[in-house]
């Protein structure tokens, strides 16, 4: 899938983002699988809401993480375009 | 017949220098075998061959706590099984109880139960996954292996409802000689019916299906057919449907992780409470499973002996001991090294490093002789 700053994702059919309070960490579950998110994915996963554009969550961790704005994009597509190979978000 | 002995039970006081032993890692999964009702009859079902009587099944509330101490225990997924969980009249309660201990949950069953009215409820309630089984790709053949006629049909209507309503849908397909020829149909019904994945699961010969193995074992040739078909499969539906599929054991060299090793990953708790490390464990032996009713899941998985006998590497036999991949297949299957040589704590027999390695390309041979007749799985009936 390819991605843009105009793309509005959801977690994937059957995928739930939940914290995993015994282990200290955040993890995604789905049918028979399950992904524990790097920090940064985390941080990109939480704004997936299936209303927000990719373009509103970049500005979000732009702000936050006072890092440029191009750079953030660059790196959250990728990360998005991965993430949604595994099922984990769609378009 | 071999018991296994316990291991040397620990020493009350620890020895000066030694630290104290941490607690095992916490379980990620609970398999919760509701009931052992079920309306179909599969020959190769993986229920204990002495089914459990609906009137010891636990109450809705024992599972509400069960799904809590296992939520609190660190387990993420449960598995509502049997049987067949909806003949629990209690199913929407459950699955509600469990969503709300914040578990994942997903719906093993055969569908043939479930019409949109309750399917809805269970999707309401926070139903996250359905697991649907298919006995074969052909209508006739998949009653005969079921033992049910016209469940076919009504596993697709199910199978219809379940993507009419959004929730993932797995189709699962149990495979051996007298349907493995139909594994490219079996494929095509699952994007037919809009799974996302599908698991092809060769039959795991204990309990009932040990008793059906001549019947059902494949041939050879077979397995390399399906293998292939898998493989192109795979490539051909990159994306839209997920396929897993594991070389069975008697064709294998070395055996298969057995629920990632003994009370490591998953724990079960059977109709009747008992708390197990696999749902087949339950025949074994010389064990003294402990119930839900009398003891706390964490205390079953941190404390009970059964938990521990088998747990890690310090059990083990030759050649296991010491074997560059004892962390990796922990000796394989403890029921089916129980099943193949009357010692459940010998070398899984999968493992061609096993002295009883043997025995299984025997089975092989014999099964190749023989007929295709079941031994249906049914209540009153114990396979000898
Ligand atoms: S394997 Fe067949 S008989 Fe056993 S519980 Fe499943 S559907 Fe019922
Ligand atoms: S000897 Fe034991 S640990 Fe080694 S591969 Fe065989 S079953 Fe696994």
């Amino acid at each position: 899938m390819t991605l843009s700053g105009a793309s509005v994702l959801r977690l994937g059919r059957g995928m739930r983002l939940r914290e995993d309070k015994a282990r200290g960490q955040w993890v995604v579950l789905g049918p028979e699988r399950m992904f524990v998110p790097d920090e940064i994915a985390l941080e990109v996963l939480r704004l997936v809401d299936g209303a927000r554009p990719v373009d509103a969550m970049v500005d979000d961790l732009a702000t936050r993480f006072a890092a440029p704005r191009e750079e953030i994009l660059g790196d959250v597509l990728a990360m998005l375009e991965d993430l949604a190979a595994k099922g984990v978000v769609t378009a | 017949m071999t018991v296994p002995a316990a291991p040397p039970a620990a020493p009350l006081a620890a020895p000066p220098a030694a630290p104290l032993a941490a607690p095992p890692a916490a379980p990620l999964a609970l398999l919760a075998e509701l009931t052992h009702r079920c309306p179909l009859r599969c020959p190769y079902c993986s229920n204990p061959t002495a089914l459990a009587r609906p009137g010891e099944e636990l109450d809705t509330a024992t599972w509400a706590r069960v799904f809590q101490e296992a939520a609190a225990l660190g387990c993420l997924q449960v598995h509502l099984s049997g049987g067949e969980p909806t003949a629990r009249r209690d199913i929407v309660a459950l699955v509600r109880a469990a969503s709300e201990a914040g578990l994942y949950t997903n719906l093993i069953t055969s569908g043939v139960l479930t019409g949109e009215a309750k399917l809805q409820a269970l999707a309401e309630a926070g139903l996250d996954h359905v697991q649907l089984s298919v006995q074969d790709a052909e209508p006739v053949s998949a009653d005969r292996i079921g033992g049910y006629r016209g469940g076919h049909a009504k596993k697709l209507d199910f199978a219809r409802l379940v993507h009419a309503s959004g929730l993932p849908l797995t189709l699962n397909a149990v495979v051996h000689r007298q349907n493995l020829d139909r594994l490219p149909q079996l494929i095509e019904l699952a994007l037919d019916l809009g799974a996302g994945r599908l698991e092809v699961a060769h039959v795991q010969y204990y309990g009932w299906a040990l008793a059906n193995r001549d019947a059902l074992l494949p041939t050879r040739a077979q397995l390399e057919a399906a293998t292939a078909t898998v493989e192109a499969a795979r490539r051909a539906l990159k994306g839209r449907l997920v396929i897993d599929y594991v070389v069975p054991d008697y064709y294998a060299k070395r055996p298969k992780s057995c629920m990632g090793g003994w009370g490591r990953q998953f724990l079960a708790v059977s109709p009747a409470g008992r708390v197990l490390p696999c749902h087949a464990a339950e025949s074994l032996p010389g064990f003294d499973f402990p119930n839900v009713r009398q003891v706390s899941l964490q205390w079953a998985w941190e404390d009970s002996e059964a938990f521990n006998r088998f747990r890690g590497t310090g059990w083990m036999p030759l050649p296991c001991r010491g074997c560059e991949r004892a962390e990796l297949d922990w000796g394989g299957c403890r029921c089916q090294a129980f099943a193949l040589t009357g010692d459940a704590a010998s070398t899984d027999p999968a493992c061609a490093l096993s002295p009883h390695h043997g025995v299984l390309s025997l089975a092989v041979d014999a099964a190749i002789e023989a007929g295709t007749a079941f031994t249906y799985r049914e209540p009153q009936k114990i396979p000898g």
